[in-house]
């Protein structure tokens, strides 16, 4: 900006500029052209700020007026009936199922997406590797709600083979007990949140595995390591702080994933002990569900719930930007 | 297990030969795709054979006979640090093709069943007078929702998410740019449904308005100004300083070398990542289930009253439950989908296309 007023002097004719006009109006309108445009962009990033800031501001006001009406206690009470009167209502079924859904998610999903990406950055031919992070690309691109049409009417379906088959073998476990019925369980949406978190755990950990130091893995080469012990010795710990954050960014898209979720479970307010059996809930199906045939209470419960996932996804992104960010501090 | 003893001949020509060669003895090129094929037949062999329904079982087995067939052949011909390696490659590549069967098969089912119902017909007709057990009706009104609300919400997202990428690039020193870009970060993990929610507590429960397709697009441009902003940021640091020290020098004030010389300069990768945004937020439905209510005729007026959209439209398909309404969730799906992979090739395809001038 204070390079203006110095060079402004000596104008020689610019093919932007129409008006030949005298140099000291037009170092007025530049300033107030600057002075605006700097208003408006800088006006544009406390916007941002702003509407964060609102949305924690209105989610804990409607959660409050909630809140006073409850009856129950709201983080250990085992139903939801927030339109009936008294209202009574806890999030206890809820956070579990999020939970081990995101969790099942993230057994699956981070392995097979490091196997990807190692198989981007280091196996596949290198022609192939391109076109082939595209094709991981397009399954972010697929919209969630068509993932639980997928889901509902094609994988739940295809899964009552393999379910009957653990329970066979690992039925004594209890966590792997499965009766019979439509596969509309927890473990059911581990097993697609895993297909929907696998790219993005991918990408960020491609990149990672991508920018490890060259002369590491040719020196290893060069003494002899067959291809997995270069992975081992030199890639994988350079990459340990980027896998990291990258499976807590996949956590935080699967703890708020609410369309897929909400098509395929068929939902109970009660904690089974097996996984493989229909029932259980999350944050944000509940909130998709049971928002049709919500009163005034009970929208405000569903928002009281919302803001438990918005602090938790916060809790958890934050940490993956954390990570990132030193990470990045330390590279450079 | 029999995938192992059915290939043992095969490497058994060249046993280990005597120490005084430094070649170890190498499995032939060919192994890895011949027990491949060997395991994926007796995969299906054990399948048929055992009577197993689930096709998802055949192939876990095909794969773990040839994972730990590839790995017993190595160990005994190539000894244990080649195994290992070969046990790697093998795990590696199972990965990727477990991610591709997924892939595949949602797309094929989308196709092959919505283009049952895909036709004039269906995308020029609204839902009104059809009940959910008859065949027939259409998508028109969803659509006509869907384009509005998009729109709408990139008219809000683009701009602000634009300018505020240009404070953080060309002026952003200091604490507030800090705050912005950790809060974009943040915002980008935002749960789509809680920006639903947040735009319900405010807009329609504190200020008292109706559910319309305005209130949706409002939640779409939360979901879309953070993603707008890291692409065009990323766009703008592409762009050489050495065009804005020139442009300063010839004494062009900085707000004009922004817009004649910096924006265009980036102008292909902008496009792309906001037309990437479009993509995301068009298939987003759940701020979309809280917001614009859904109705089953034609809303031209995205201000007022109830709006259906492509993504709603699928969940009160998939919700209604019969074979009919299955038949136009799956058309809808498609419908969607196709609108979402087109806008993603064009924005790459505007990538690529722009990719050298900007380079220049």
């Amino acid at each position: 900006m204070d390079i203006t007023p110095a060079t402004a002097a000596t104008p020689p004719p610019l093919p932007g500029g129409s008006q030949p006009a005298p140099a000291e109006q037009s170092k007025a309108a530049a300033r107030a052209g600057d002075r605006i445009f700097l208003a408006l962009s800088r006006g544009s990033g406390i916007l941002l700020l702003v509407i964060m800031a609102a949305i924690a501001v209105f989610l804990t006001v409607r959660a409050a007026s909630a809140l006073s009406h409850n009856e129950g206690n709201f983080f250990t009470t085992f139903e939801w009936n927030a339109n009936a009167n008294p209202p009574v209502f806890g999030i206890a079924v809820l956070a579990f199922g999020t939970i081990v859904s995101s969790l099942i998610a993230m057994l699956i999903a981070v392995p097979v997406a490091i196997g990807i990406a190692l198989f981007i950055s280091h196996y596949a031919p290198r022609k192939l590797a391109a076109p082939l992070s595209y094709v991981i690309d397009l399954l972010a691109a697929v919209p969630s709600i068509v993932y639980g049409l997928w889901g509902a009417l094609f994988l739940v379906p295809h899964l009552t083979g393999l379910y009957g088959w653990l329970n066979d073998y690992l039925g004594w476990t209890g966590i792997f007990a499965y009766h019979d019925g439509a596969a509309r369980s927890l473990f059911t949406i581990g097993i697609l949140l895993a297909i929907m978190i696998l790219p993005i755990v991918t990408s960020v950990s491609r990149e990672v595995f991508l920018q490890a130091p060259k002369m590491h893995e040719e020196a290893a080469l060069a003494l002899g390591a067959t291809r997995w012990e270069v992975i081992r010795m030199s890639v994988l710990p350079f990459g340990r702080s980027g896998i990291i954050s990258a499976s807590m960014l996949g956590l935080g898209r699967a703890l708020g994933e609410t369309m897929a979720v909400a098509t395929v479970l068929s939902p109970s307010f009660e904690i089974g002990k097996s996984l493989l059996d229909p029932g259980g809930g999350t944050f944000a199906q509940n909130i998709a569900s049971s928002f049709k045939e919500s009163g005034e209470i009970g929208k405000d419960a569903l928002i009281a719930s919302g803001l438990v996932l918005f602090v938790l996804t916060l809790l958890v992104n934050g940490a993956a930007r954390m990570i990132i960010a030193r990470r990045k501090e330390y590279t450079a | 297990m029999s995938g192992v003893t059915m290939d043992r001949p095969l490497p058994a020509g060249d046993a280990p030969g005597p120490g005084y060669t430094l070649r170890q003895p190498r499995l032939p090129r060919w192994t890895p795709a011949a027990l491949a094929a060997a395991a994926a037949a007796v995969g299906i062999g054990i399948g048929v054979g055992a009577g197993l329904s689930s096709h998802i079982q055949w192939g876990l087995i095909a794969g773990l006979l040839f994972v730990v067939g590839m790995y017993a052949l190595a160990a005994r011909v190539e000894g244990r640090r080649q195994a290992k390696d070969r046990l790697a490659t093998s795990l590696v590549w199972v990965c990727f093709l477990l991610a591709v069967v997924p892939l595949v098969s949602l797309v094929w089912e989308t196709v092959s069943r919505g283009s049952k119902v895909l036709d004039g017909t269906f995308l020029s007709h609204s839902m009104a007078g059809v009940l959910t057990i008859q065949p027939g009706g259409g998508v028109y009104h969803a659509i006509i929702g869907t384009l509005e609300q998009v729109g709408i919400a990139t008219a809000i997202a683009a701009p602000i998410g634009l300018l505020t990428a240009v404070y953080l690039v060309e002026y952003g020193r200091g604490r507030l740019a800090k705050a912005v870009t950790f809060f974009v970060d943040v915002m980008t993990g935002i749960p789509s449904i809680v920006a639903g929610l947040f735009i319900l507590s405010f807009w329609i429960l504190m200020l008292d308005f109706g559910y319309s397709g305005f209130a949706g697009a409002m939640a779409l441009s939360i979901l879309m100004m953070p993603v707008v902003v890291r692409s065009t940021e990323e766009m703008l640091k592409l762009v050489p300083n050495e065009l804005r020290e020139a442009s300063l020098a010839l004494g062009v004030p900085k707000w004009r070398t922004i817009l004649k010389v910096v924006l265009p300069t980036a102008i292909g990768g902008i496009a792309t990542g906001v037309m990437l945004s479009v993509a995301r937020i068009a298939g987003e439905s759940a701020p979309v289930v809280l917001l614009v209510f859904g109705s089953q005729v034609i809303n031209n007026d995205p201000f007022d009253g109830a709006q259906s959209s492509l993504p709603y439209y699928i969940y009160e398909q998939w919700a209604a439950g019969n074979a009919a309404s299955y038949d136009r969730a799956w058309g809808a799906a498609l419908v969607l989908i196709a609108f979402v992979m087109i806008l993603n090739l064009v924005a790459r395809g505007i990538a690529r296309w722009k990719a050298p001038k900007a380079g220049r």
